[in-house]
């Protein structure tokens, strides 16, 4: 008797079983998290040391400080770890002649493994703030503003975007390192470096950059929330600064992610086996 | 219904050059075809519009009646195939790794265990079953790769060169497989190299060359079709040694035009005509009672005859 094939999305899930699996017997999943359990525990040894001013003003200036420069850090780290190779992976190694045979769709595919690399990256999120908040705990009792919520939710949502967009470069390229280079180059240094160079001499908001979308997991901790244009003369140059506003952040990394799906799944729906 | 395979004008263009050019071909019910030709003649890229890794310039790659391309999920519902030889995530297990392909094909959980088991049974890797598939040498991963076509009792399977890679005993493994499946009623396509493989396991051969089909018929007809002067090669098998007497008798039966041992018990026979022909011959030597175990058409004669096609193509 033939074996009736599970739906597209109990395939999809299937393969998030094994690529989890994968993950965990590769080590790679436990090198990342060793990553962000180490920069929470460097933080707590630093803070507790020298006890910075910065921090220990307020229970929310502590959040800013900790977690809104470091938890897009993480989130970075883990889409290159987990996404950086993922699709271009499949190719290179020949581990997707495994599976492409068999009758699956290939966005079945990309979605369980996409779906694995959240999941993964979600874990090593929730280690970090769980360091976050006992440190917290620890200087100044229970003690969890609604500003740190958001926070928290809009880097889950700075997550799907940058998992979205080390997808799609893993699905553009068939070299695993050209695809994780390309990531790390734009994520780490390039989009930063645009932005302030669009600060210093252009004055145009940089809505196109999903780093400044990514400038809410900050903002929404800075008490009162960061005046949208910010103009500073250094004798005669003038930078102009904005600070992105909730609604246009959330707009900026959903739309991130809503183009860099489709296009990623275009193209490895489209590429080759061969 | 019976399992089919079918190319309707098939095409693979990369650029300008044509891989695979305007392939029609059908073949249904069950029996093993083999897929010959030389390197680089299209063998590999018409198994990869088959299960739709790549996708087809022109014309349609159907299994039981359904394009691949279009429905993929449908029409390699009971069709499985090995391409080439692709690689197991290093840190899984065999078990694991078979597991995976028999959840995505919707093998019943509660028979997942005992199909991994039998199929790693089937190509001598149970007692791996466990261990890191990183580890395996090349000819072990390949095994592991023709158990996970098994594993949910496929009714068509396509193989490209299943044996790469492993070694004499495990070749022969792999034909005893082939030949347990057709018993079994499957429909299955293999490319391969290996003439004697071919002669040995496959009732049709389709060849190809340049992308293009040369021939498609019974490995008998294509013997006789196109070899040098129209004969046909058999070889046929005795329990006992063979004597001058039988050596004599069998050279004296009409349309046999000579006859030589190839050693004591096997004897190579030159034939003029059709299958018919063979037929009846092969009726007539079993009536004679002379100890007749095997009748087949001989691998060496294939090869001729592959030789001689390839050359006219040139
Ligand atoms: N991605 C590609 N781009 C360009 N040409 C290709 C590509 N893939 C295959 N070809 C060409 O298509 C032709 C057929 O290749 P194919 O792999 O089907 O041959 P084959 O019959 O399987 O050969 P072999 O016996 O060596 O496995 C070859 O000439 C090859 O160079
Ligand atoms: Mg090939």
């Amino acid at each position: 008797m033939p074996n009736r094939v599970p739906s597209s999305i109990r395939q999809a899930f299937t393969v998030t079983k094994f690529e989890l699996l994968n993950y965990v017997r590769s080590r790679r999943f436990i090198i990342m998290l060793g990553i962000g359990i180490i920069v929470g525990a460097l933080l707590t040894l630093l803070v507790g040391h020298y006890r910075p001013s910065g921090f220990l003003a307020s229970s929310i200036d502590f959040y800013s400080s900790w977690w809104g420069i470091s938890a897009t850090y993480i989130v970075i780290l883990s889409g290159i770890f987990f996404g950086g190779d993922a699709i271009s992976g499949e190719f290179q190694n020949k581990t997707g002649y495994f599976i492409v045979g068999n009758p699956i769709r290939r966005s079945s595919i990309y979605a369980g493994k996409w779906l694995a690399a959240f999941v993964a990256s979600f874990i090593v999120l929730i280690v970090f703030l769980g360091i976050t908040v006992l440190n917290n705990f620890y200087y100044f009792g229970l003690n969890l503003p609604y500003q740190f919520l958001e926070s928290f939710l809009f880097t889950l949502l700075y997550l799907i975007s940058v998992l979205g967009l080390t997808f799609f470069f893993s699905s553009l390229f068939k070299s695993s390192s050209v695809a994780i280079l390309t990531t790390v180059v734009l994520m780490l240094f390039a989009f930063s470096l645009i932005q302030e160079l669009i600060d210093a001499f252009v004055h145009v908001e940089p809505w196109f950059l999903i780093t400044y979308g990514a400038g809410i997991i900050g903002n929404i901790l800075t008490v009162p929330y960061p005046s949208h244009i910010l103009t500073t003369h250094f004798g005669h140059v003038v930078v102009t600064s904005y600070a992105v506003t909730v609604p246009e952040g959330i707009a900026i990394l959903v739309a991130y992610f809503a183009v860099t799906v489709i296009l990623g799944l275009v193209l490895f729906e489209r590429k080759e086996f061969n | 219904m019976q399992q089919s395979i079918e190319a309707v004008n098939l095409t693979k263009k990369y650029g300008s050059f044509v891989a695979l050019s305007g392939l029609n071909l059908k073949f249904e019910g069950a029996k093993c075809v083999g897929f010959l030709g030389p390197n680089g003649a299209g063998k590999t890229t018409t198994l990869k519009l088959f299960t739709d890794m790549i996708r087809p310039s022109a014309g349609h790659a159907l299994i039981n009646g359904i394009d691949v391309h279009e429905n993929k999920r449908d029409a390699l519902s009971s069709c499985t195939a090995l391409i080439e030889t692709p690689e197991i995530y290093p840190s899984l297990t065999p078990a694991e790794a078979l597991s995976m392909i028999a959840e995505i094909r919707g093998v019943s959980s509660n028979e997942r265990n005992i199909r991994i088991e039998e199929s790693l049974n089937e190509v001598k890797m149970l007692e791996w079953k466990d261990k890191k598939v990183g580890k395996f040498s090349k000819g072990m991963k390949q095994r592991v790769n023709i158990a996970s076509v098994l594993i949910s009792d496929p009714s068509i399977i396509m193989l490209d060169e299943p044996t790469t890679g492993l070694d004499p005993r495990g070749m022969s493994e792999v034909r005893e497989i082939v030949k347990s499946l057709k018993r079994k009623n499957r429909l299955i396509f293999m490319s391969s190299h290996l003439l004697n493989e071919v002669t040995d396991v496959c009732d049709e051969v389709a060849m190809i060359d340049h992308g293009k089909l040369l021939v498609y018929d019974s490995i008998l007809n294509v013997i006789q079709k196109f070899s040098e002067n129209g004969s046909n090669i058999i070889e046929v098998g005795f329990s006992r040694a063979i004597d001058e007497n039988i050596m004599e008798k069998i050279g004296k039966l009409e349309n046999v035009k000579a006859t030589s041992k190839i050693d004591e018990t096997n004897l190579r026979m030159e034939i003029l005509g059709d299958i018919k022909v063979q037929e009846a011959l092969f009726y007539e030597l079993a009536n004679m009672k002379i100890g007749v175990i095997s009748f087949k058409p001989s691998s060496s004669a294939l090869e001729s005859t592959y030789l001689n096609m390839i050359k006219e193509t040139l």
